[in-house]
């Protein structure tokens, strides 16, 4: 049982959910429920209301675009590390989706929840961010630059809604993390993408938000190989020190992940 | 409080609950279908078990309400005229167990993971098992009896 009273909605349209959301300020969206549940079972997070948006159509799409892979908000871990189409075209990112949490919790955990959560240690921002995605909400495109603003916070407004995040395809890209033993986040993980404007590496679990590493970037543009990153020095002072890792550890931990990442790229 | 119909391994039941209701605990408390176990009762450890839509999911981090008009297996659904599952014969035959808190968990995940892989071996067996904590076994036998299922069931549907 979750420790206090609540509403739950299951809404019938993108329209109702942002009515439901906007007229009611302290609902949240609920879509595979994955964090979310878990947080108010520990009064992490106390919604009045909690608005299911999993059934709603429209959300739940995986589309191979000109140039690009567009993946519904609401498409389940699952659905894209298993979608022919993700794993054709940028297969890192279906195998990203594969390394969350478990099978349990793919078979329900979302994309747009991932994305709006913007967990520090979560794995989709550091794909979206490194790809340079674009964040659809049912009023406006955002660009990952700018979505990504801090630990859990995004540019989302109040009764926003993400519909859909893009993904340009990459001439190649990797993706490695190195999980916490005990909760498998990533104590530091790395998406690096080789893109028409130039290596792009994003990490994620090493610092409050996720961030792009253009230290490690410049020397992937110069030669995309692991080697290339073996005379470059990560800087621990922008990083998380906590029970599990300092800093610095966390810098070396980045320094790996990124060269296994690249190594790993196709 | 809500009012809905679900299925619950096969039969259309009718739920009557706060909207803070745990679908673990409907389905224990209410249905008295003890055989999900609560046992981290935070995600993390897989006794709770069950199948959505035929899909494996953890039944203490979804409400109730969210299966509105969806359909539940339970570990006491498996069975079919008095005739064990595949993977339960195969748990019993290679011992995959000690006590047995995790195993109705275990052998939901193990149907749900034989269903989605053509091929099963080992180190993929232990990998599927990520969200399953058995803290008896080693996993060696539990690993060993869902190879055998999915050796069995692959053979019965050819």
């Amino acid at each position: 049982m979750i420790p206090y009273h609540f509403r739950y909605h299951r809404a019938e349209s993108i329209a109702d959910a942002e009515a439901r959301l906007t007229s009611s300020p302290d609902a949240r969206l609920l879509a595979g429920g994955q964090t979310l549940i878990s947080a108010m079972k520990m009064r992490l997070a106390q919604p009045s209301e909690l608005i299911d948006i999993a059934d709603l159509h429209e959300l739940s799409f995986i589309r191979l675009d000109s140039g690009r892979i567009a993946i519904g908000a609401g498409a389940k871990h699952c659905d894209v590390a298993c979608s022919s189409d993700v794993r054709r075209a940028i297969p890192s990112l279906a195998s990203l989706a594969e390394s969350i949490g478990d099978p349990a919790v793919r078979h329900l955990g979302t994309l747009g929840g991932s994305i709006a959560n913007n967990d520090p240690a979560a794995d989709y921002p550091a794909a979206a961010l490194a790809l340079g995605a674009t964040i659809k909400t049912q009023r406006r495109e955002i660009g990952a630059e700018d979505f990504f603003t801090g630990m859990f916070s995004t540019a989302l407004e109040d009764g926003e809604i993400v519909t859909e995040v893009s993904f340009p395809i990459p001439t190649g890209a990797g993706y490695a993390k190195f999980p916490n033993p005990a909760s498998r986040y990533a104590l530091a993980g790395c998406f690096v993408a080789k893109t028409t404007a130039g290596v792009r590496v994003a990490v994620t679990g090493a610092a409050p938000c996720v961030f792009r590493a253009t230290d490690l970037e410049q020397a992937l543009d110069q030669d995309f190989t692991p080697e290339a990153l073996s005379g470059v020095a990560m800087d621990p002072n922008a990083l998380v020190s906590d029970i599990h890792g300092s800093a610095e550890y966390r810098a070396q931990l980045v320094l790996t992940m990124a060269k296994r990442a690249t190594a790993a790229a196709r | 409080m809500a009012v809905f119909e679900l299925t619950v391994n096969g039969k259309s039941v009718s739920a009557d609950v706060e909207d803070r209701t745990l679908l673990i605990y409907f389905l224990r408390d209410q249905l008295r279908l003890t055989g999900a176990h609560v046992g981290c009762d935070t995600g993390q450890c897989g006794a709770c078990t069950v199948h959505l839509d035929g899909r494996s999911v953890k039944a203490c981090t979804m409400l109730v309400a969210q299966t509105a008009g969806k359909t539940i297996t339970t570990i006491e659904g498996l069975a079919t005229e008095g005739r064990l599952h595949p993977v339960q014969e195969a748990f019993r035959d290679n011992h995959g167990l000690q006590c047995g808190f995790c195993t109705p968990g275990m052998i939901m995940a193990a149907v749900d993971m034989i269903r989605r892989n053509d091929r099963l071996d080992r180190d993929r067996i232990r990998a599927e098992l990520e969200g399953n904590i058995c803290r008896c076994t080693g996993y060696h036998n539990i690993v060993t009896a869902i190879e055998r299922a999915a050796e069995t069931m692959k053979r019965d549907a050819a």
